[in-house]
């Protein structure tokens, strides 16, 4: 099927006939050098580097002999192991996406369905409607959902007066609700524009065997775009881990936002104290539960699809 | 994407579209438009009013309207320093999105259309570039930047931001689909070179693709908020949003600043609705690519 998992499927493409000598190899040269040495520059040595700086511990010689950095071995993974606010801040993004993403999801997929349906008028309006908060920033988002839900600038003070919506327990969800405001409509126009490339003929079949529209949604539709689903998944997983405008602009409205509260508040405030070859250990353990999080997702998600 | 591969839109009602379900349709619909847009009615209303009325009058809606002073206000605040976030934002933002774009094109295009050693190898590499956390990248550039002594400048927020293994992965599935290896090789026959024919050619072939790429970065730089908060300390090159966040602490100790605060983050956003409005007949039909190819 030419609709698998889209991450994947480009990797395992089987290469084509194998060319006998290669041509324009100055071509080639100009227009993947920039990109490359870019890539290498900012991506590769960076990873490299917090890497190389996670091994290194500070040694100093006697209480008031000066400070040098010194190989360590994983002397700062075990640090991290150790560290609590560190687990914490990870354990409330776990979760957090186990909660938010699928709702995101699910909101974003019905919507594209009813776009997709022949239930709706105004389905233009609609559809951009949705879309408009992909374009606030995280930090402008937050900013005002922060005004909204603080007691005093509510507009629905019946709800922020009875309910505090930014007190400890309740907290982690209204920045969900900040972060499922922005990108359900972005996650909604990936879907849609997947259910637009489906052929109608699909449909025709279905309906002359007496499928109603929930039927072909539910067996047709939502199957073929399960690619733009999973993609939209992987995407959300990394985000989620990544959280860090939304929580530092709350810590403004709440006094229960920590600045411990995500992996990414870690890693800065541990930066800070100064010690930055702790944060290095703590920015390569993140960016490993990422990696391995959102690639066993695409493992797990196509192993599902083809049984 | 073809005009047969679409379907035509609203001629599809069958029989089966009771009015029950087309009422509970619309009711969601609408029940979750305001959820969408109240907020951003809510930020338009504020950005009228006076640091008193905000907190005391209706927040849906106007009192005393005063937006013309306010925008005044907001533009002449020490010395106009927000415009000169808005400007750096669209110099981080417009500028590097344009050449991370650029950049990635070439390099997606090279990838699906030219065969070479380590093709594959540099594909996966770029791949796995697209699933590490930008913000797991923003400590160990901060570090490497202290020792070239880059921090705090321009560079340190431009420089990173134009790389988009994203814009590669993209670019490359759309180029393998939408430029023909036919016309390539027309265009050899013709003696065009292979460069001339990438500019001329086949960057319009891949535009689609270029505008969601472009879009995508656009409003990556935009948020970002990690890179200038950790390594940005001069305030004449925060970009927007950073700037407004600064002001948001400090409501506490200042909170006149309430106001600016709100009609700056109003006219943040516009910058951001206007291009993607303008832009949007060109990335609906891009964003679909990553996806279904």
């Amino acid at each position: 099927m030419s609709a698998a998992p889209a991450l994947a499927s480009v990797a395992s493409t089987p290469p084509r006939r194998t060319p006998l000598k290669v041509q324009h190899k100055g071509a080639i040269a100009a227009l993947t050098i920039p990109f490359c040495t870019l890539f290498v520059l900012f991506y590769l040595i960076p990873i490299g580097y917090a890497f190389w700086q996670s091994l290194l511990v500070v040694e100093r010689d006697g209480t008031y002999g000066e400070a040098t950095k010194v190989f360590g071995g994983f002397q700062q993974y075990a640090l991290v192991f150790q560290n609590e606010a560190f687990w914490d801040s990870m354990g409330r993004m776990f979760l957090f996406g186990i909660v938010q993403v699928p709702v995101m999801l699910g909101l974003a997929l019905l919507f594209a369905l009813l776009l997709d349906s022949s239930l709706l008028k105004g389905r233009r309006f609609f559809r951009l409607a949705f879309f408009v908060p992909y374009a606030v920033p995280g930090v402008i988002a937050a900013i005002m959902w922060g005004n909204l839900l603080s007691p005093n600038l509510s507009p629905f003070t019946s709800l922020t007066s009875s309910v505090d919506l930014l007190g400890p327990e309740l907290v982690l969800w209204s920045i969900a609700n900040v972060v499922t405001w922005v990108f359900v409509g972005y996650n909604m126009l990936i879907i849609y524009s997947s259910l637009l490339s489906i052929p109608s003929d699909l449909y025709e079949a279905a309906r002359l065997d007496g499928a109603g529209q929930l039927r072909i949604a539910w067996s047709i539709k939502i199957p073929l775009v399960r690619p733009a689903i999973i993609m939209t998944a992987v995407f959300s997983i990394i985000g989620t881990l990544q959280l860090l405008a939304e929580p530092q602009v709350f810590q403004s409205f709440s006094s229960a936002v920590t600045s411990t509260f995500t992996p990414n508040m870690t890693v800065y405030a541990t930066a800070s104290v100064p010690n930055t070859n702790l944060a290095a250990a703590m920015s390569v353990v993140l960016a490993l539960v990422t990696f391995v999080l959102s690639f066993s997702f695409l493992k797990f998600t196509q192993r599902k699809g083809i049984s | 994407m073809t005009t047969t591969a679409v379907r035509t839109r609203g001629t599809a009602r069958g029989p089966r579209d009771s009015l029950m379900s087309r009422t509970t349709a619309m009711i969601i619909m609408s029940v979750f438009t305001v959820y969408f847009l109240l907020p951003i009615w809510w930020l338009f209303v504020a950005s009228t009013k006076s640091t008193g009325d905000i907190l005391t009058s209706d927040p849906l809606w106007f009192a005393d309207p005063q937006l013309l002073s306010n925008l005044g206000d907001l533009f002449a605040y020490r010395d106009g320093v927000y415009l000169r976030w808005l400007g750096n934002s669209v110099l981080y933002a417009g500028l590097g999105g344009l050449v991370a774009t650029l950049l990635a094109g070439m390099c997606g295009y090279a990838l699906a259309k030219y065969h070479f050693r380590g093709r594959e190898f540099m594909f996966s590499v770029v791949l796995g570039g697209v699933l590490v956390p930008a913000t797991a990248l923003a400590l160990p550039l901060f570090l490497l930047f202290s020792q070239v002594e880059l921090t705090n400048t321009f560079w340190a927020v431009f420089l990173p931001s134009i790389v988009s293994p994203f814009g590669v992965y993209l670019t490359r599935i759309f180029a393998a689909g939408s430029v023909p290896d036919e016309l390539l090789e027309a265009a050899r026959l013709d003696g065009s070179g292979e460069l001339r024919t990438f500019f001329t050619v086949s960057l319009r072939l891949m535009s689609p693709a270029l505008v969601t790429v472009f879009l995508f970065q656009f409003v990556t730089i935009w948020n970002n908020f990690f890179l200038p908060l950790i390594m940005l300390r001069d305030e004449a090159l925060f970009p927007v949003t950073f700037g407004l966040y600064g002001w948001n602490t400090q409501l506490n100790q200042i909170p006149e600043l309430r106001m600016l605060v709100l009609v700056g983050a109003l006219v943040s956003i516009i910058p951001l609705v206007v291009t993607f409005l303008s832009l949007q007949r060109f990335w609906r039909s891009g964003l679909g690519a990553g996806a279904v190819k």
